[in-house]
């Protein structure tokens, strides 16, 4: 009775591509009389494959991985709203899934009525619901609004409505969903101080997300979810450390960056390598606080553009953005740009960078118009120098940038002698 | 039939009826009439048809005057054609619930049929107005009336569950049950009497349950028409076949929404 949660040799096929092979009206009508949402085999694809894990009670899980490594799909079998293909999963206790904020909620009902509806869906009985009515209000702050048809709300004001219901959940088991993906910062806050006092009354917590600080903030164990696979599971620190060394080996490799997918924008313009030198102009392979160097973007323009702007942004691990380097603030216009290739480059005599990983994102475009973006597409080591001429080193302990300064004293006393 | 099934519908009880709640509160949200409108559509129905098939068309409608007998065949069709329709559409208008969060799939079209009962209440109490505007005797079959809407209920909630899971994969059922539905009213003893058909071939209107269910509606209101019980315990037959049909494709399919909606 200890283990919650037992998940044993699960997997989970998806189709893909088409739906229909009839190839007439007729064959078709005889397909659904006679085996109705068969599966092809030809088209398939795994999502989980053999996954088995136990979970204790009171125990509060992360699940992280990779964009499409089926970490979704287990929180969706667990609360059986999708079924395995083969495998079994035992549950002890009430589950409530918040795969998303405000599920249910109905455009026309007013705040109270979703409040009932919403808890209801997420296994609320009406009369615990009922009881805590005006701490749920309370906690959204919308007290003014509360009988008003939500449609009229702020998407703001319904997330907060939609997360103070969950706040006010019994189940004994809650599996989230990138919940705090959605909302301003202060929003995400709370989310953490709600999900962290849930957790230490004893509740069993799975949790999906991409913010690892938040994942080794409240999670005393980590799946990590690779190919399908769990590939690590265990203390969350040791998990999250090799975690992300891997991904940044996989941004580190190379400068190329034709071959990201994951960039939005028009493409008129799109970047294709970034390059950092050092002030002779030859590649910089170390990088350290205090150095002068030269950040070459190069890009290929599909389109003739008029009033282009670059910038790069640089992000600490978590998610923090530290500097915004752009053509547009620094007040560098460039007219017209025909297609073709070329590269833009930036000189920073002093790169005053604390050593530690960062995150490097591009993008590009007009004030009206987004031609390329890149999130985290490539990353920044910055490695230890002795930036103060003391042969002391600095590292993170001393923050995000090292400023230059020169130090002095002037004692009163000695100076009055 | 499984033990498990009915545990689990009693431990959603609760969900079941907000979802039944939620489809009543919002039925008539943003109208100007509101609730009104369960009145007005199967009394201006029946006003045009008295026009064109009482007094144009001459219909025969069993002595009785033709407005309290088409009416009295309005109401149930009007339920369970709405009915169909809504409960076929309702997997797809809750997917977003669907694909977020567990509970029993057969709770949102039977929510869907049991909404509809509330305008089939109210758009009864004009019917008693008629009746007492046409002076017409009351027998003890009254009593039949509100008896009748179950197996109206359970027709409807049996197709329904079927065309639910069918338009989960094939949208194709959201624009065949419109046109459906209307061949299915003129196969319907609505505008007309079944006893225009020719005896030898009347019992093939049996094979319509709904015929029988709603030539029972309106015997029980007109003390001059008896029920014909043969014929509805045939259609009651009939219903509870499609009816389990339908519930378990549903269950066979369900598992497979999520994936699919």
């Amino acid at each position: 009775m200890n283990n919650t949660i037992i998940v044993e040799n699960l997997s989970k096929k998806y189709r893909i591509g088409q739906f229909y092979h009839e190839n007439s009206f007729r064959e078709l009508m005889v397909n659904i009389v006679k085996k109705p949402f068969r599966k092809s085999e030809k088209n398939t694809l795994f999502v989980l494959k053999n996954i088995s894990f136990k979970i204790k009670k009171g125990e509060v899980l992360g699940i992280i991985g990779r964009n499409g490594a089926g970490k979704s799909t287990l929180l969706k079998l667990i609360s059986k709203i999708t079924y395995p293909t083969t495998g079994k999963i035992k549950i002890n206790g009430s589950i409530s899934s918040l795969l998303e904020v405000g599920t249910g909620f109905h455009q026309e009902l007013t705040g109270r009525e979703n409040i009932y509806l919403n808890g209801s869906v997420l296994g609320m009985t009406k009369k615990e619901i009922t009881k805590k009515m005006n701490q749920i209000i309370q906690f959204a702050d919308v007290k003014k609004f509360i009988d008003t048809p939500i449609k009229r709300y702020s998407s703001g004001m319904r997330l907060r409505l939609g997360f103070s219901v969950a706040a006010h959940l019994n189940s004994d088991i809650l599996i989230v969903d990138e919940v705090l993906a959605v909302g301003d910062a202060e929003f995400q806050n709370k989310c953490l101080k709600t999900m962290d006092e849930l957790s230490t009354c004893g509740r069993t917590i799975l949790f999906v997300s991409h913010n690892m600080a938040a994942i080794e903030n409240l999670c005393s164990r980590v799946i990590w979810i690779e190919n399908c696979k769990i590939k690590m599971d265990g203390n969350p620190s040791e998990i999250i450390k090799e975690y992300l060394s891997t991904v940044s080996d996989s941004l580190n490799k190379d400068s190329d960056l034709r071959c990201v997918e994951n960039r939005s924008g028009t493409g008129d313009i799109r970047y294709t390598q970034i390059e950092i030198l050092d002030p002779e102009k030859q590649p910089k392979d170390i990088i350290r606080t205090g150095d002068s160097l030269i950040v070459r973007l190069y890009y290929h323009v599909r389109h003739h553009v008029r009033n282009p702007h670059f910038g790069l942004e640089i992000h600490t691990k978590q998610g923090f953005l530290v500097a915004s380097i752009n053509t547009w603030t620094s007040g560098f216009n460039i007219t017209y740009l025909s297609s073709g290739d070329g590269f833009i480059e930036f000189n920073v005599d002093s790169f005053n960078l604390i050593p530690n990983r960062y995150y490097i994102s591009l993008w590009s475009g007009t004030s009206t118009k987004k031609f390329d973006r890149l999130n985290y597409c490539s990353l920044l080591n910055i490695e230890t120098s002795d930036v103060y001429l003391s042969g002391r080193e600095v590292d993170s302990r001393f923050g995000i940038v090292a400023i230059p300064c020169r130090w002095s004293l002037s004692d009163f006393n000695k100076s009055c002698q | 039939m499984r033990v498990e099934w009915f545990e689990e519908l009693w431990h959603y009880r609760e969900l079941f009826y907000f979802f039944v709640w939620r489809d009543i509160k919002i039925r008539y949200k943003q109208t100007l009439f509101g609730v009104a409108w369960a009145v007005i559509q199967p009394f201006f129905t029946m006003i045009v048809f008295t026009l064109f098939f009482g007094r144009l068309a001459k219909m025969p409608s069993d002595g009785i005057p033709y407005p309290v007998f088409s009416y009295s065949a309005l109401l149930p069709w009007i339920y369970f054609s709405g009915s169909l329709s809504l409960s076929g559409n309702s997997l797809i208008s809750n997917s977003n619930l669907i694909t977020k969060v567990y509970f029993p799939r057969i709770a949102v079209p039977a929510s869907s049929v049991l909404c509809g009962l509330v305008d089939f209440c109210i758009a009864s109490i004009v019917l008693v107005g008629m009746m007492i505007y046409f002076k017409i005797k009351l027998s003890w079959e009254i009593l039949l009336w509100p008896i009748l809407i179950v197996p109206l209920i359970l027709l409807a909630f049996g197709v329904g569950m079927f065309l639910a899971a069918l338009n989960v994969k094939y949208r194709d059922i959201k624009y065949a049950v419109p046109f459906f539905v209307q061949l299915w009213l003129f196969m319907t003893p609505v505008i007309y009497p079944s006893s225009i058909i020719p005896e030898k071939y009347r019992f093939l209107t049996a094979l319509n349950p709904v015929s029988g269910v709603i030539e029972a509606f309106r015997a029980s209101l007109i003390p001059t028409i008896k029920v014909d019980w043969q014929m509805l315990m045939i259609s009651f037959a009939i219903i509870l076949v499609i009816f389990f049909l339908g519930l378990f494709y549903f269950k066979k399919v369900e598992k497979f929404f999520a994936d699919i909606v």
